[in-house]
């Protein structure tokens, strides 16, 4: 009798589940759909869910008729670009917080979170007058600049929760053996590490790849990773709804790929630690 | 001998972050301070003269100023309501033993990895356009007047865009604290005979308590500055209808070119995060010591 109840509860749970799990994914699956049909039948009254003739028009034209490789190629070299140089900075700082704490380092580890919180409207205009002064608007060095900057926080604080976990005595039964500080971080700590140091990697190519407030407003032509490509899709060209899934479908997929790899650092990356 | 080495090279290898985080709170947070007190556009060469708090008193008494504090207010307040509710409900029902259990809980992530402009396009004009999206078809089919959406419920349509892309977030961080309570405590109550809502009120909710407060401090620190959304679907109409705080700070800096105004703005918006962010760093703070 008892397992006859719990069975029919899981039946019910898995049905709930399911159709609410569907309906947060909709919109995405349905984007995709569209992206495979013709422009009539996308604004179609009576749209079909898969019984149509697929096509993959659309993608072909917006690949030949607008410069979508510069977009995506902008975006790999800003997301892996800044998440890279990020890495070169913050696995120092991180090392040195984890493995030679002093009574500063919390305050150091709550100030770097604080300038997480400076909403960006508060730096705007500085940020402009710069770049413009210095030539960096539309350039993808000058949102590489800004996307390591805006992450950094995130990586030190990641590293530094995933750098806690080594015990210390790996490293210093390192340092016994007469391993400088150089040989201990690159040929013990690393390798170590290599698990946490990925996922820190991710998350920050994720955040990078989806930020849409500083490369709408420092990239033109030239720089515009997709984010703000496919931003221009809001005149009425967004209007062809084939196209705009095909252009949104190739934006998000590589990404989604990597979002499901990431669920877990997700959680620790974004919580600051707070949620394990 | 080995450890001051060891310190100061620390030392040396805190340098970079420290030094360029430095760089790049204070020198731009400086200099928006400075120009918020200039009459400085960029369309008026010239002289940019000493004018005191008279940008912060325009900026303040904007009624788009009150419009879009109250906009950001009911956006902040609307999807946090939303995606802890739904996130608490969902987190809930993930947690049970359900078929498939991995394959659903990818589908309520998704949202989470779409970039902005793509969730927002997505659902203005395939979802919610009044002549062509789904949602027009749907009422036409059970024979209702369609809405027209970002006409007339432009913030409400935005509140919902965006709790469809926060949603995930909820559910996955309180899915993660809902799966380290104590199943054998749960038993007990069971066994003690505890409702389903004693046990939500007394041992599920107190449990996610943590991971509730975390989601609400982080959300907001990312919903106040809400920008893309707003840009691609109503550029912050009709009117000021569903123009945030950043929105009208981009406004007035980018659009109208008044440095001065802008400057002044993103204080009042910098002032307005740290009330948050002070709370959130109290929290993270206390979790550093235990």
């Amino acid at each position: 009798m008892a397992v006859n109840s719990s069975n029919k509860s899981k039946i019910i749970y898995t049905f709930l589940a399911w159709t609410i799990g569907g309906l947060i994914f909709f919109p995405i699956l349905w984007t995709l759909l569209t992206s495979f049909k013709t422009e009539a039948e996308a604004i179609s009254a009576s749209p079909s869910l898969f019984m149509f003739d697929w096509t993959l028009e659309n993608y072909k034209e917006v690949l030949s008729r607008s410069p979508y490789f510069t977009h995506f190629w902008n975006s790999i070299v800003i997301s892996i670009g800044s998440s890279l140089v990020g890495l070169l900075i913050a696995i120092p700082a991180a090392w040195s917080m984890a493995f030679v704490p002093t009574k500063r380092t919390k305050n150091l580890l709550m100030w770097m979170l604080s300038t997480k919180m400076l909403p960006p409207v508060g730096v705007l205009i500085p940020i402009y007058l710069l770049f413009r002064d210095f030539d960096l608007l539309d350039t993808k060095t000058g949102l590489v600049i800004v996307m390591t900057l805006i992450n950094l926080p995130i990586m030190v604080w990641m590293l530094y929760t995933y750098f806690k976990e080594i015990p210390n005595e790996v490293l210093e039964a390192s340092r016994m053996d007469g391993a400088t500080i150089g040989d201990e971080i690159f040929y013990v700590l690393l390798p170590i590490a290599l698990p946490g140091i990925a996922s820190t990697l991710l998350l920050n190519v994720i955040l990078s790849w989806n930020e849409a407030f500083w490369t709408l407003i420092l990239s033109a032509a030239n720089a515009a990773p997709l984010t703000a490509f496919i931003a221009s899709y809001s005149s009425p060209e967004g209007l062809f709804y084939a196209k705009l899934s095909a252009a949104s479908a190739m934006a998000v997929v590589p990404i989604l790929i990597l979002g499901w790899f990431s669920q877990k650092q997700l959680v620790r990356g974004l919580s600051f630690g707070a949620v394990k | 001998m080995a450890t001051t080495n060891s310190r100061s090279l620390a030392k040396l290898m805190l340098f970079p972050s420290v030094v360029l985080l430095l760089i790049w709170m204070i020198v731009p947070l400086c200099m928006t301070l400075y120009f918020s007190f200039l009459d400085y556009n960029l369309l008026i060469p010239g002289d940019n003269p000493f004018i005191g708090f008279l940008n912060y008193e325009f900026f303040i008494t904007d009624p788009a100023f009150i419009e879009s504090f109250f906009n950001t207010l009911l956006l902040v307040g609307g999807v946090l309501l939303i995606t802890l509710g739904g996130g608490i409900g969902l987190a809930i029902l993930l947690d049970q033993a359900i078929w498939g259990q991995n394959y659903v809980r990818i589908m309520v992530l998704a949202p989470f990895f779409v970039m902005p402009t793509v969730s927002a396009l997505v659902w203005k004009n395939m979802l919610m356009n009044p002549v062509n999206g789904l949602f027009a078809h749907f009422a036409s089919w059970i024979g209702v007047t369609p809405v027209d959406f970002f006409a007339q419920i432009p913030l409400l349509s935005i509140i919902f865009i965006v709790s469809w892309q926060w949603l995930p977030f909820a559910t996955l961080i309180l899915l993660t604290s809902i799966q380290s309570l104590d199943r054998e405590q749960l038993e007990a109550a069971d066994l003690d005979g505890a409702g389903p809502f004693s046990k939500f009120f007394y041992m599920v909710l107190p449990h996610l308590s943590r991971a509730i407060t975390a989601v609400i401090l982080i959300e907001t620190i990312f919903l106040l500055s809400i920008f893309a959304e707003i840009l691609v679907t109503t550029s912050g109409g009709p009117g000021y209808a569903s123009t945030n705080i950043t929105y009208l700070i981009y406004t007035q800096s980018l659009l109208q070119f008044d440095v001065g105004g802008g400057s002044a703005g993103g204080i009042v918006a910098v002032i307005i995060a740290n009330i948050v962010a002070i709370f959130l760093m109290r929290l993270i703070g206390k979790n550093l010591e235990g």
